[in-house]
């Protein structure tokens, strides 16, 4: 392991046409840290992972991964040097059942990039159906194994999409919201099982959440974006007990199951 | 899904194909050859039809395919049967990678109608080229077979099997293909795209290897067919032409191989009866068929061996 | 320069018949998303229509202008019914099902329909050329210019701008404008989005039949050339972009000048360019030319 950051983001800015959606942003993360990060909707979160997993090509600003200069990649490649992701709204594969579903990241992860490694590999083998089988034990959800997809409670299917996003064995991973949707009972558990799978698999996380007891609980450092631009970073407490955080996105004082 | 029982169900059924030849008529053992070249193009459509694309310009292919062979035996008298069809696949190939840089970036409707635009613009050059007879097209040269040159039902007998030949190589290779990664992610892109590229592939890579293979197949079945029916002609690019072929592709269904062949033999039997029996009805024959199946048999002919396989599996 | 103007004068004339062609096809994707092969359908039974209706008032001797109001209103009627039986009986069963799905049953539908023209026609063909006839000609310097086609670049521009009108100013027109934007959430609002469905094919199906009408006195009607036309209108569609009424009225006119300088020019590319101008198009801007792209999906 190096020593340079294992995210290391630089005046990072991204405009669509008039609309600044994201400005000024200079964060260094160090591997292993995990990363919260809050801020109202529309306040750049998004963006912010976009432009790092190459959906977005940033109008301004450098990215650079573990040293190298990652900006402006397609997500492809950003995703074979080692940065994966999970959707607000889980993407997997509907019509295909959860070990199907992790069969296929699996063999993609295992195969050579390229048109002949895509050609070449078979997509079923005992190497690839092993480690789909172990991802699914991993996460906790082989009771839905042979669920197909679409069937799937909205917990399972945040569980499924993380899973597959690690297949490819990344070294930083990106889960924006990993607990929407999920009732707030469950959403302990699920950031419990989530976290303690990344842990075994030596994966740096930076999240976006909502719930502030969910940050304050499992970041050790929080991000808080406002109109676009990152306005407090420390540890989880200093910026959730920040004034302008306060005032601006968690609301007066941390409660018990605030929200953003 | 390609799997040994498949495997040898598909061989039973070339070798039965093959054997059943010296005892069938001509004109029957025509039509066959003819539906097994134009099965190529429908197995080109079901790798496309897979990852959820439909073309409605695979004609282009099938009238490359074609042409190469009419126009080599024209301009230069070489008309050995079996390089003329590696040629109009390679040729047809070459298209179809040229074109995929563009088609791959495309999906649904768009796919549909940029594929169709294309294979109009072939059509509309060679209608108006007053030197390869235009509207009329031309014959095509009787083929040899690398030294050997039959005449009469010998002709018939060797085209067929020759037909019978690509098709299994063919079949095998798609098999083999729909095994591959890259194969196999056509469900997953067609469910998903951003996920297959957020895991580290190159979606229109993939998008764009399947647009090659199935020029290359349009290629291959033009080829045979132009020594079959003995003619070319500009048609074989019209948009028509490439709905027949889908049609079979809609009869068929994408999940066995051995459907896009059966169901391009079916196809011609069905189109031949109608021209013969109801010859001003034979469009309103084929019209209804389709929209029966589509309405009735979604994943096409294929879809009633699923269900028959499901039922028995359920029994024991 | 006596090119320039014919090239400009044909390019107009043929830009009029696309148009009113291709604007039934693009309101019908529009507002149902659906890319209807069947209106090659509609167009044919407009054409034979009209030739019905010019043989019935030939025959009973009506003056011109009646004859040909006549005519186009049959042909609409047969729009009307024809795309009523069509949307109720056959597309009800499909919709919601996947677009291409769609496209294949439109196409199956005008298979079906391209024989039920020989049941009721026959297979000869049919002159229908009065009106072009009595319409005469006028002459403006060398160039002769017959007075029917001047009808029908009038008749196009009438479409348009009624179009245009209809669909901005009245309350059905700006109900239909939210349909096109999201199906989903005008129904959410209250929008019988069913009706509206019914409403638009059956106008579509009409414009369609309209634009075989006129274009019947100056061809021969036979069988196929619904065949024709259709891909024809896909090209000026896909120029415009699909749903779009102006993207329609720039596509035809693009394709109508673009034939028309091929066929005085260089006739042998005439075919070539229409469709090459539709994939030109298509690389540069894949939705056509009046259709905005897709928003962020993640």
């Amino acid at each position: 392991m190096s020593d340079a950051p294992i995210l290391d983001v630089r005046n990072l800015e991204k405009t669509f046409g008039l609309l600044v959606a994201a400005h000024d942003i200079t964060v260094s993360v160090p591997a292993h840290q995990t990363v919260g990060v809050i801020g109202a909707n529309g306040a750049g979160k998004t963006t912010f992972i976009n432009m790092i997993t190459g959906h977005l090509t940033p109008t301004k600003g450098s990215i650079r991964f573990e040293g190298a200069d990652i900006t402006g990649l397609p997500s492809r490649d950003i995703v074979r040097l080692g940065i994966s992701r999970s959707f607000q709204v889980a993407q997997i594969f509907p019509t295909l059942t959860v070990f199907e579903n992790m069969a296929v990241a699996a063999a993609i992860a295992q195969r050579k990039p390229g048109l002949f490694g895509n050609i070449a590999t078979p997509v079923r083998s005992a190497a690839t159906d092993a480690a789909a089988d172990a991802a699914i034990d991993l996460f906790q959800i082989g009771r839905y194994r042979d669920v197909v997809a679409s069937a799937l409670p909205q917990g399972v299917r945040k569980l499924l999409d993380i899973a597959m996003a690690v297949a490819g064995a990344p070294r930083l991973l990106l889960l924006d919201e990993p607990t929407s949707g999920i009732s707030i009972e469950e959403k302990f558990d699920l950031m419990n099982v989530v976290m303690a799978a990344l842990k075994t698999r030596k994966i740096t996380v930076l999240f976006v959440e909502h719930d502030m007891e969910i940050v304050a609980t499992f970041a050790d450092r929080v991000l808080a974006f406002y109109d676009g631009t990152v306005i407090a970073d420390g540890t989880a407490h200093q910026t959730l007990d920040d004034p302008r955080v306060q005032e601006l996105i968690s609301g007066v004082r941390l409660k018990a199951g605030a929200h953003a | 899904m390609q799997s040994r029982a498949s495997l040898f169900g598909g061989l039973a059924l070339l070798i039965a194909a093959a054997a059943a030849a010296p005892f069938v008529p001509p004109w029957m053992l025509s039509l066959a050859t003819i539906a097994f070249a134009n099965a190529l193009v429908v197995l080109g459509l079901v790798v496309l039809w897979r990852v959820g694309l439909v073309s409605f310009g695979q004609a282009l292919y099938y009238c490359i395919g074609a042409y190469v062979v009419a126009l080599s035996a024209r301009w230069t008298g070489f008309t050995d049967a079996v390089a003329l069809v590696l040629i109009g696949g390679i040729g047809a190939g070459v298209v179809a990678a040229l074109i995929g840089f563009l088609l791959a970036r495309y999906r649904e409707i768009f796919f549909a109608m940029l594929s169709l635009a294309l294979s109009m613009i072939l059509y509309g050059v060679l209608v108006k080229t007053e030197s390869l007879g235009s509207t009329d097209g031309f014959s095509v040269e009787t083929p040899t077979f690398l030294g050997y040159r039959p005449h009469g039902a010998a002709l018939g007998l060797t085209l067929y099997w020759l037909t019978l030949a690509v098709d299994a190589v063919a079949a095998l290779a798609v098999g083999l293909y729909f095994r591959s990664v890259a194969g196999a992610l056509a469900a997953p892109i067609r469910d998903n795209e951003i996920r297959v590229e957020f895991l580290g592939v190159s979606v229109t890579g993939i998008i764009h290897t399947k647009v090659i293979i199935a020029g290359i197949l349009g290629g291959l079945g033009g080829a045979l067919a132009a020594m079959s029916i003995g003619h070319v002609d500009p048609n074989m690019a019209y948009w028509t032409t490439s709905g027949g072929f889908v049609f079979v592709t809609v009869l068929a269904g994408s999940g066995y191989v051995a459907a896009a062949f059966i169901g391009s033999l079916a196809f011609e039997a069905l189109r031949s009866f109608a021209y013969d029996v109801i010859p001003q009805f034979w469009q309103m024959t084929l019209g209804s068929a389709l929209l029966l199946t589509i309405l009735f048999l979604p994943d096409g002919l294929g879809s009633l061996v699923t269900r028959l396989k499901r039922r028995r599996a359920v029994k024991s | 320069m006596l090119t320039a103007f014919a090239i400009l004068t044909d390019g107009l004339v043929y830009a009029a018949y696309l148009f009113i062609v291709a604007v039934g096809l693009t309101l019908i994707f529009g507002v149902m998303k659906i890319l209807n092969v069947t209106h090659g359908s509609f167009y044919a039974f407009g054409a034979y229509g009209a030739a019905t209706a010019v043989g019935i008032y030939s025959n009973a001797d009506w003056p011109a202008a009646v004859g040909f109001l006549f005519m186009l209103a049959l042909a609409m009627a047969i729009g009307l019914v024809m795309g009523l039986i069509l949307e109720r009986v056959l597309l009800r069963v499909v919709y919601g099902k996947d677009e291409v799905i769609i496209v294949l049953v439109t196409y199956a539908t005008f298979l079906i329909l391209e024989d039920v023209v020989v049941l009721i026609w026959g297979s000869q063909s049919y002159a229908a050329y009065q009106p072009m006839v009595a319409a005469g000609n006028i002459e403006i310097g060398e160039l002769v210019l017959s007075n029917y086609d001047i009808v029908l670049v009038a008749l196009a521009a009438s479409v348009a701008a009624l179009a245009y009108w209809s669909l901005k100013y009245t309350r059905y027109g700006r109900l239909l404008t939210t349909v096109i934007y999201d199906r989903e959430t005008a129904a959410a609002f209250g929008i019988n989005v069913t009706l509206v469905f019914t409403v638009t094919f059956v106008i579509g199906a009409m414009l369609g039949a309209l634009g075989g009408a006129v274009m019947a006195p100056k061809i021969s009607v036979t069988l196929g050339i619904g065949v024709e036309v259709i891909v024809l209108a896909f090209a000026v569609v896909a120029i415009g972009g699909m749903g779009s009424i102006e993207g329609a009225l720039v596509g035809a006119l693009i394709v109508g000048i673009c034939r028309a300088a091929a066929v005085h020019l260089v006739p042998q590319v005439e075919l070539f360019v229409i469709y090459g101008v539709m994939a030109l198009v298509l690389v540069v801007r894949p939705y056509g030319l009046f259709v905005r792209a897709q928003p962020r999906k993640i």
